[in-house]
């Protein structure tokens, strides 16, 4: 059974809706992150959760009991704030002690779980450090610890990486996973980076505008986006306007304007003239010589508009004979690779068939 | 200094402080010392002071000589203290309440806690008097104590709301997260957070009330005179300058003694304050 479920969730301020109708059933054990821009109301059911908001409609179910008018210090969960919000008059030690001793455990217990969970987030040495005397990364370890000391069934992180900078997000992204698995706390982790929601969870519910566009494991919102907003949100993507020319039981013919046809695999029925997008991701395109292999399907020829090179990969943005500029990543490692494409040179794009996926409107 | 840019700023620095500087030994300094010095000397047969060579340490004769002096430091003391634990009962729910108002209306709840500085402070004293009299409590230790609440409870509330208005809002959330009810969350969270306003207000207001002579002369009844009262009557009714001088000594060392442990008891007990405040 479900370890949390929000059952018809919707919450609105004044006019606006913050949360509509939402559903989402969370396993124990599981790493689950809500993912949108900001104002897409994941912070708000957030809120709902940890009981400092409550909907207006709909339920929220932990261990199949509803929370519904259970106080926020009466729910067995605890929250990793955005600011951390440390206590800045208690030492590190003090901060983790306090869920504990909220929670009526004897000293020697307290004494016992604050020196595990503080070895366990490396913090042994800083037990007796006040929070102003901490780093960013320090501060944000220790109000992980504060969190996970006392044993919730659930942990709720509310973009707890945001204010640290790059080098150490990525430090901390490594830890956070393995912290997790070392404890089996479920995680629910909110965040508007979808690097961070693809590196850490196991599945990623991505919202907007209130409501869960998609909710899937990261490797499948990536290859099988639902709909445009995912397709755009979850990493870089190509959206060509196409209009279906033919559905077979498995292949599928687009016509993209002034381009022709593509052909994909899609095992749904799809009516012949429906109009949608083809999403293609940019790793799955190649780029060659405009002479090569010219009998290659999903081969369109064009020319080189701009080029970055990132170091392990070059980002070609490729002018179409439509004027649709596509991009594609080639890896500079790749053999037979040793010539690069200049701006303004003739290329063609290639890929195969089951690389992209069509999206109805 | 290798500094060359120091040069002119040390120069900009001495034009600037020179006033304050100036103005502060003329008119606090040098009358400090004039009382020094006048505690040592002898009074004069029509007050004053009796003319030079005359020196001695009669002045500070009270303290041994008679039990009634150090009997009204005492009661200066409980009477200060009194009044700054009324206060911060008093100010700190009304701190807090105006902290936790909108932005909007907090300007408003600010100024009308300053308003009454608008009008004088013996005007409102004597308006006291209209009020306690009917009601029999005039003249009574309740009627100073009333007068001196009601005098200094505005520099109890002023440094309470700077500080509680700064606390995070988030702290709370993060202890009531942890299990901490409304209760347990005021007094492990915000109340040791606003120990420093605490203690700032507190020196606002026990210091004056101590030296404070017209709330018990207007207010009280014969019994209640502080050490105020005790210093205004050695040089306008007694004519003891020396011996007004020497109580007045006394009270700025016993306030500077005490200040001084505040500060390093604050300093000792408040480590990590300093983050929020």
């Amino acid at each position: 059974m479900a370890l949390l479920e929000l059952k018809n969730i919707t919450r609105r301020f004044g006019d606006l809706e913050a949360v509509k109708d939402v559903t989402l059933s969370i396993d124990a054990g599981e790493f689950f992150t809500l993912l949108g821009p900001s104002g897409c109301g994941k912070t708000t059911i957030l809120r709902m959760i940890a009981g400092f908001d409550a909907p207006d409609e709909g339920d929220i179910l932990l261990d199949g009991r509803s929370l519904a008018g259970v106080p926020p210090e009466k729910r067995p969960l605890h929250t990793v704030f955005q600011s951390y919000a440390l206590f800045p008059h208690m030492t590190v030690a003090g901060n983790v002690a306090f869920p504990l001793e909220m929670a009526g455990r004897s000293r020697e217990e307290i004494r016992r779980r604050v020196d595990e969970t503080l070895a366990l987030v490396h913090l042994t040495d800083k037990a007796s450090q006040f929070p102003h005397e901490l780093s960013g990364g320090q501060k944000q370890r220790v109000a992980l610890a504060r969190g996970l000391v006392n044993k919730p069934h659930l942990l709720l992180l509310d973009e707890p990486l945001g204010a640290l900078d790059a080098k150490l997000r990525v430090e901390m992204q490594v830890e956070l996973i393995a912290l997790q698995r070392e404890v089996g706390i479920t995680f629910v982790f909110v965040t508007h980076s979808q690097q961070e929601a693809l590196a850490l969870s196991h599945r990623i519910g991505v919202m907007r505008n209130g409501c869960i566009e998609q909710c899937d494991e990261p490797d499948k919102l990536y290859t099988n986006p639902a709909n445009r907003f995912v397709a755009d949100f979850i990493g870089r993507i190509n959206l060509l306007e196409v209009e279906v020319a033919a559905s077979g039981k498995v292949l599928l013919k687009l016509n993209a304007e002034g381009l022709g046809e593509i052909a994909a695999t899609d095992p749904r029925p799809i009516r012949v003239g429906e109009r949608g997008a083809f999403a293609l991701r940019p790793e799955l395109i190649r780029v060659f010589g405009h002479k090569e292999s010219a009998d290659l399907r999903n081969r369109f020829e064009g020319r080189v508009k701009e080029l970055l090179y990132l170091g392990d990969v070059t980002l070609y943005k490729v002018e179409l004979a439509n004027g649709f500029i596509i991009e594609a990543l080639m890896p500079n490692a790749a053999s037979g690779r040793a010539k690069f494409h200049e701006v303004g040179d003739p290329v063609a794009v290639c890929w195969r068939q089951d690389a992209g996926v069509y999206l109805r409107n | 200094m290798s500094d060359v840019r120091a040069q002119p700023a040390d120069l900009t620095k001495w034009v600037v402080t020179l006033p304050p500087t100036a103005f502060l030994l003329f008119f606090f300094l040098a009358p400090a010392l004039i009382v020094v010095v006048a505690s040592f000397r002898e009074p004069g047969e029509f007050g004053g002071l009796a003319p030079w060579p005359a020196l001695s340490l009669d002045a500070f004769g009270f303290l041994s000589s008679d039990v009634i002096y150090l009997e009204i430091f005492v009661r200066s003391f409980f009477v200060a203290l009194l009044t700054t634990l009324t206060c911060i009962v008093l100010a700190y729910p009304l701190a807090w309440l105006i902290a936790r108002s909108p932005a909007k209306r907090r300007d408003l709840l600010v100024l009308l806690v300053i308003l009454p500085f608008a009008s004088n402070f013996l005007v409102r004293i004597y308006a006291w008097i209209m009020l306690l009299g009917p009601v029999g409590l005039l003249y009574t230790p309740f009627a100073v104590i009333i007068g001196m609440v009601y005098v200094h409870l505005p520099f109890m509330i002023l440094p309470l709301y700077t500080n509680l208005e700064k606390h995070d809002p988030a702290l709370l959330e993060a202890a009531q997260d942890l299990g901490a009810n409304a209760w347990t969350s005021f007094w492990r969270v915000t109340f040791p957070l606003s120990l420093p306003g605490v203690f700032s207000g507190s020196a606002l207001v026990f210091i004056p009330v101590l030296g404070m002579f017209a709330v018990p002369e207007l207010l009280g009844g014969t019994g209640d005179i502080l050490i105020g009262n005790l210093i205004k009557a050695q040089f306008l009714e007694d004519r003891d300058w020396p011996l007004g001088s020497a109580l007045s000594i006394m009270l700025t060392l016993a306030v500077l003694a005490l200040a001084g442990a505040m500060a390093w008891a604050a300093r000792r007990g408040l480590h990590g304050t300093e983050a929020v405040t």
